[in-house]
């Protein structure tokens, strides 16, 4: 698993990565009472605002990580925005995405950058 | 933070930052209440409000909304200014003191309290606060943020007649929820017998303690004043309860905005009058036109005018149709496209109780009936006005 700085974890699957947030994120965040996410199909930029999260108290944005296609995103999160707190790190994922250009996934941190990363 | 930030940002209640990476040396020049370190044994995410470092939240803003609404829940409310006025007798004070605020001053009984608020030559509100007879003193407690200015425009308005003093040895915390007078009354029962909106002395725990029967939730519950050296024993001894637990200001505000109460700065300011407010509730009739006292507060002729013919807009609640909270800024609008703004957004959220988003907005009178739109992130969301309070107030009566 791959960590940006914006708090957000990547996973490779195949082709693909897999995104979501991270638990410091969520528990940082509060209880997630809404999240909009994007069209499958849309096609991204890096720090394009995709998804749009809001805690009991804040609105906020996740940025795509990386250029690419938006492939399938997790609908269950719509309907039961609490998984976000509840499992941030497995099945509140957000989205799915194509990788555009492999190289912008060089610069992400791994897990103990992270954890120094939030200190 | 807001629509306007980028990224994924750790929010914090409206005028409020967080509490970590630059802001954190920032935070060393906050004041304290005397239950600052309280608050951090017990793990709260302290974050700067009003000039003080703060509790936001404990074990989160969500689960200690419904302990409250449920059980009981602590605050601590020690940065509010709590101001004593004296002078020669309770009808000097009094009369001087009408002279600032709309409301029935003399009127009030020995251990009664009532709301209120400073209005300036415009009919604006200057603050909000609330006000206590405590044999012939009046013990007013103001908002933090505006405390300062509240004391500074007291000394002017009423010194030398009547004396003014900024109480700062003593706390203040409040115990509300359906759970709270169990909790009281089983330290002083005496707690039980009284109404809302009473004060008197309790003793809790050997701790003399000025209590009301008030707070800002929608619950029933309790304001405690409490000396600033005892506080912390006394909060101990509440929080030993299995009912009660410690709130933050982030809880603190989705309660009062779901019970439909003004935030000063937000709902309301030096711009908007009582009437456009919806606060006519609290000019009583001897200080209306045709009562014994009428006027003779700032701005006393436009709100006696506004009282008899209304404002052009006016505070309502608003009910999110979706589940995207509209928060404080969102436009309204009389069309899903095109169409006029007639209004906008002064809180909002969500509402943990009712499980839902509510809101609250300054809307042109015109448009309190008519289909609505929030513009939120560019999309025209529809909303519906609605009855304040969202939930039903839990007051004893």
């Amino acid at each position: 698993m791959k960590f940006t700085e914006e708090h957000e974890w990547l996973r490779v699957e195949g082709d693909e990565v897999v995104v979501g947030i991270t638990a410091h994120a969520a528990e940082q965040l509060g209880d997630v009472v809404f999240v909009e996410l994007p069209d499958e199909g849309t096609t991204v930029s890096k720090d394009d605002e995709v998804v749009v999260i809001e805690s009991v108290k804040a609105a906020s944005d996740i940025l795509a990580p990386i250029d690419g296609e938006i492939t399938e995103v997790n609908s269950a999160l719509a309907d039961n925005p609490g998984m976000v707190n509840d499992d941030p790190q497995g099945e509140a994922w957000f989205f799915r995405m194509t990788v555009s250009d492999a190289s912008q996934m060089d610069e992400f941190m791994d897990e103990a950058g992270y954890q120094k990363f939030i200190g | 933070m807001g629509p306007q930030s980028r990224g994924l940002m750790m929010p914090v209640p409206a005028g409020m930052r967080p509490a970590f990476g630059r802001d954190r040396d920032a935070m060393s020049d906050l004041k304290r209440t005397p239950l600052y370190d309280l608050h951090v044994d017990l793990g709260a995410r302290m974050v700067p409000f009003a000039g003080y470092s703060m509790p936001v939240q404990f074990e989160g803003v969500m689960a200690e909304h419904v302990q409250t609404r449920q059980k009981a829940g602590l605050f601590d409310v020690s940065h509010m200014g709590q101001v004593m006025l004296t002078g020669a007798s309770w009808d000097a004070v009094a009369l001087a003191f009408e002279a600032m605020v709309p409301q029935d001053v003399l009127g009030l009984a020995d251990g009664r309290q009532r709301y209120g608020f400073f209005t300036n030559a415009a009919g604006g509100i200057e603050d909000d606060l609330m006000f206590a007879r405590r044999g012939d003193a009046l013990f007013v407690v103001v908002n933090a943020a505006c405390k300062d200015a509240d004391v500074a425009r007291m000394r002017a308005a009423l010194e030398p007649g009547v004396t003014v003093e900024l109480i700062e040895d003593r706390a203040l915390i409040a115990v509300q929820g359906p759970g709270a007078e169990a909790v009281l009354s089983g330290m002083d029962a005496a707690a039980a017998e009284m109404r809302f909106m009473d004060v008197r002395d309790l003793d809790l725990g050997g701790v003399a303690v000025w209590a009301s029967r008030s707070g800002y939730t929608g619950e029933d519950g309790y304001e405690l004043s409490v000396p600033a050296q005892a506080v912390e024993g006394l909060t101990k001894a509440l929080l030993d309860h299995a009912e009660v637990a410690p709130i933050g200001l982030g809880a603190r505000d989705s309660l009062r905005l779901e019970a439909g109460l003004c935030l000063y700065g937000h709902d309301m300011d030096a711009e908007t009058t009582p009437t456009e407010a919806t606060l006519n509730w609290a000019i009583q009739k001897v200080r209306r036109t045709g009562g014994a006292r009428a006027g003779g507060f700032p701005g006393a002729d436009v709100v006696l005018a506004q009282l008899a013919d209304g404002a052009a807009r006016k505070r309502v609640g608003l009910l999110p149709e979706g589940r995207a909270p509209m928060r404080e800024g969102v436009a309204l609008f009389d069309a899903a496209e095109g169409g006029a703004q007639v209004g906008v957004v002064t809180s909002g959220g969500f509402g943990p109780s009712v499980e839902r988003p509510v809101a609250m907005a300054m809307l042109d009178a015109g448009a309190v009936d008519q289909p609505l739109w929030g513009e939120v992130r560019g999309k025209r969301l529809p909303v519906a006005t609605a009855p304040l309070p969202f939930v039903a107030a839990g007051f004893k009566r």
